[in-house]
């Protein structure tokens, strides 16, 4: 009858859980005090002309602006509609580069910083081109 | 301690499931951010709309390659097809074949010596059938309203069935990224990416804003391009006064493209 | 059971640690490919469809062959199938596996593969590829543990299992016909646009798959204390020779058609594979190779003698598997694409890292079976006392 009670093979049953919590608590104590500040959008060209007035709100925007992109090409390419009429009656022709990238010049400052603080790499990129690149 | 280490994973699992509960509730709940309404989308002023379009090759028109090459040279620069020098990996949306390789059902030993020598335009029929939207397993190729059967480069998976599925040939495979061999990148039009399918598109932002394809454009008259549901419409004059042929069209596919020989 | 599978003889462990050689190198050469694009194949615009696709519509029909040792078993009562029908099922499990790896790397965007799940198209059969192969792996997984299971444990199977088990039976022959309804309704490509696809596929399949069980029988019988039985391989030799039969008679209904009726379009697919076409004939010693070893097979398979010597019956086994493998693995879909729809000629030949990828799921395929088989096996070695 094997004892219930008694901790086999403790030593390295305990050896091996204190490796385990190290390593899994790894990026919290490594990077102690080198927090990265939240990354700041810089709004360049119109998009700093045309102060905070976006195809929605800049709360929205922050919030929702995958989600409309995805929108965005189902509704152009599968309905065959390209004009969107945002929340103020305002028209904007439903393009990625030529829209938004039209209005945010600097991909590199505007896009790529909150992307890269978060580790997210949208494929957009990969098909959709930025104008300042081919200039 | 059999049933001990087995409750003991039940507990774990039902906390685990518990816990997990919250977030996912979270993200449900707050799947209407601000906007109640959906946001109206519309087409431009300028569209131009059909039931059903078509393009008619006037070959009567085209003397040789030297005609031709501006229309393919058009649709390659506003669409960023790439140039690849390894054939096997080539990308063409519209371009020239002989007529045994056009209408390889149709040549015989006694063609006449202008038809048989004479290049004529190749590109995707925009089928009333198309067999490539019946094989796409995501609907990444589809039937648009308007007769165009287009790519949502989005949601292809490169499985290559469409290209199976053609009886034309008319579709090409992204085997690399195609950015390097894009002499000059048209910023207005995306290019692709690697493993997925493409093919004419019939010029559809184009359309959007209320201009012709560009091939017909550049054609000096020997395209003709419209709406086959309008009687009116100038393909339909086109096609009632001249006899046209269609590539392959024992097979029920109801090609677009029409050509006068 | 599963934990059988971790110990073994040095024998067992050398195979395994050689079958995660082949496994990395394939690995290493899909992420080039992965990163590169599927230009690192031999694959062209005008031939699509290459040695991923080939290998998988092979391993279907080897998967489906389980059905030939189920349907004895469970619908007529043949006792002596029920020692192997594990073996069948195990063989089948391994073999959807390589398929449903082989689909994913051929796929030019694999990331988003979930898309054929979240935009269902019943008109497309792919779609319903992908439901049939699924469903038969399931199927497959959880009858074989389920009677190993029941096996083990001197019980008779849960009663639940037998719907299961029926429906297992149309569903391996809905698993091959399904994958030949890829090609065989495509208007534009005349060389698959023909009714004995079907059953091509499928007389071809009971050939293949039963052959390589019967190899694996005789491997199992050498290399562990289980022994198949005699029986059970003769009876699986017999399936071989009828079906190896109907598919060297299907393939010349073929022929006959194409060449009697002297349409160019239809006699162009078949001429390229056997004569080539336009100076271009890469496959056509690999074809004639085929047509001999299968024509061989049967000569040796329909005469009881041959049959009978195992010693010969291993090579009549392996002709067949060659033979078939030839035919639905190369053959098959290059006979399709070349001549293309405009009637130009490129040929496809697959390159280095394209087999080493094939190679590396095959080993995949292996791995899996080796383990199922050594579970199963070892299970039944204890049943029988022999442990």
């Amino acid at each position: 009858m094997p004892n219930n009670k008694k901790m086999y093979d403790k030593g390295k049953v305990i050896a091996g859980l204190c490796i385990f919590v190290v390593m899994i608590t790894f990026p919290f104590w490594y990077n102690l005090g080198k927090a990265a500040p939240a990354p700041e959008p810089k709004l360049t060209g119109k998009a700093a002309e045309a102060g905070q007035q976006c195809v929605e709100s800049k709360e929205y925007m922050k919030a929702e602006h995958m989600q409309i992109l995805n929108d965005w090409r189902d509704t152009v390419v599968r309905d065959a509609k390209r004009i969107y009429v945002n929340s103020t009656g305002k028209k904007f022709e439903m393009s990625l580069s030529n829209t938004c990238l039209d209005c945010h010049t600097e991909k590199a400052e505007f896009c790529d910083k909150c992307h890269n603080y978060a580790s997210v790499s949208p494929y957009c990129w990969d098909c959709h081109v930025d104008p300042k690149e081919e200039m | 301690m059999e049933s001990g280490r087995r409750s003991f994973l039940k507990i774990a699992g039902l906390s685990a499931l518990g816990i997990g509960a919250k977030p996912v509730l979270d993200v449900l709940a707050s799947s209407e951010p601000g906007a109640t309404s959906k946001p109206e989308t519309m087409k431009g002023k300028d569209v131009l709309t059909a039931k059903r379009w078509a393009l008619v090759v006037d070959t009567r028109k085209i003397e040789s390659e030297e005609d031709l090459e501006p229309m393919i040279e058009i649709c390659d620069k506003i669409h960023n097809v790439p140039k690849f020098e390894n054939k096997r990996h080539e990308i063409k949306w519209i371009w020239m074949e002989e007529f045994k390789h056009a209408f390889p059902t149709q040549e015989h030993e006694f063609l006449d010596e202008r038809v048989e020598h004479l290049p004529f335009l190749t590109l995707c029929n925009h089928c009333e059938k198309p067999a490539c939207v019946r094989a796409c397993p995501t609907k990444a190729t589809f039937k648009r309203q308007d007769g165009i059967v287009l790519m949502d480069f989005h949601r292809c998976i490169g499985c290559r069935f469409c290209m199976a599925a053609c009886p034309y040939g008319s579709r090409s495979f992204n085997f690399r990224d195609p950015r390097p061999f894009i002499k000059e990148i048209n910023p207005k039009f995306p290019t692709r990416t690697k493993g997925v399918v493409e093919k004419c598109n019939f010029c559809a932002e184009r359309l959007a804003v209320g201009k012709i394809p560009a091939c017909v454009e550049v054609s000096n008259g020997a395209l003709i391009f419209g709406d086959l549901d309008d009687p009116e419409s100038e393909v339909r004059e086109t096609l009632r006064t001249n006899y046209t042929i269609r590539r392959k069209p024992a097979l029920g596919a109801g090609p677009s493209i029409f050509y006068i020989v | 059971m599963l934990e059988k599978a971790l110990t073994g003889s040095k024998r067992y462990y050398g195979w395994m640690a050689a079958l995660l050689a082949v496994i990395g190198v394939g690995f290493a050469c899909y992420l080039w490919q992965y990163s590169f694009g599927l230009g690192i194949t031999g694959m062209s615009r005008d031939v699509s469809w290459g040695f991923y696709i080939a290998q998988f519509t092979f391993l279907v029909g080897v998967a489906a062959s389980a059905v030939m040792v189920v349907l004895p078993y469970y619908l007529h009562n043949y006792k002596a199938f029920g020692r192997i029908t594990i073996l069948g099922e195990f063989l089948a499990v391994a073999s959807v596996t390589m398929c449903v790896l082989f689909i994913f790397v051929d796929l030019g965007q694999p990331t988003r593969v979930v898309n054929v799940l979240l935009h269902p198209t019943p008109n497309s059969v792919l779609f319903w590829d992908m439901i049939v192969l699924n469903g038969y792996l399931l199927l497959n997984i959880v009858i074989a543990w389920k009677v190993l299971e029941a096996e083990r444990n001197d019980v008779a199977p849960p009663g639940w299992l037998k719907p299961f088990i029926y429906i297992s039976i149309p569903w391996a022959v809905s698993i091959h016909t399904v994958t030949a309804y890829l090609y065989c309704g495509l208007p534009g490509r005349g060389f698959w646009l023909t009714a004995i696809l079907a059953p091509r596929f499928l007389s071809s399949a009971f050939a293949a798959g039963p052959a390589l069980l019967i190899l694996l029988c005789m491997i199992v019988r050498k290399f562990t204390r289980f022994d198949p039985g005699k029986e059970q391989i003769q009876s699986l030799a017999k399936v071989v020779a009828y079906a190896i039969t109907v598919n060297v008679f299907f393939f010349l209904c073929e022929v006959f058609v194409v060449f009697y009726s002297r349409i160019p379009e239809h006699m162009d697919h078949l001429t390229y594979l056997f004569v080539g076409l336009h100076g271009h004939g890469v496959l056509v010693p690999w074809m004639w190779a085929s047509m001999i070893l299968m024509v061989v097979s049967i000569i040796l398979l329909v005469n009881p003698i041959t049959r009978k010597n195992e010693t010969v019956l291993i090579v009549a086994c392996i002709t067949v598997f060659v033979g078939t493998w030839i035919d639905k693995g190369l053959g098959m879909i290059s006979g399709g694409f070349v001549p293309s729809p405009l009637h130009h000629v490129n040929e496809y030949v697959p390159t280095v890292p394209e087999v080493l990828i094939a190679l590396g799921i095959w080993a995949i395929g292996f791995l899996v079976l080796t383990v199922l088989y050594k579970i199963g096996v070892t299970i039944k070695e204890e049943i029988a006392g022999l442990a």
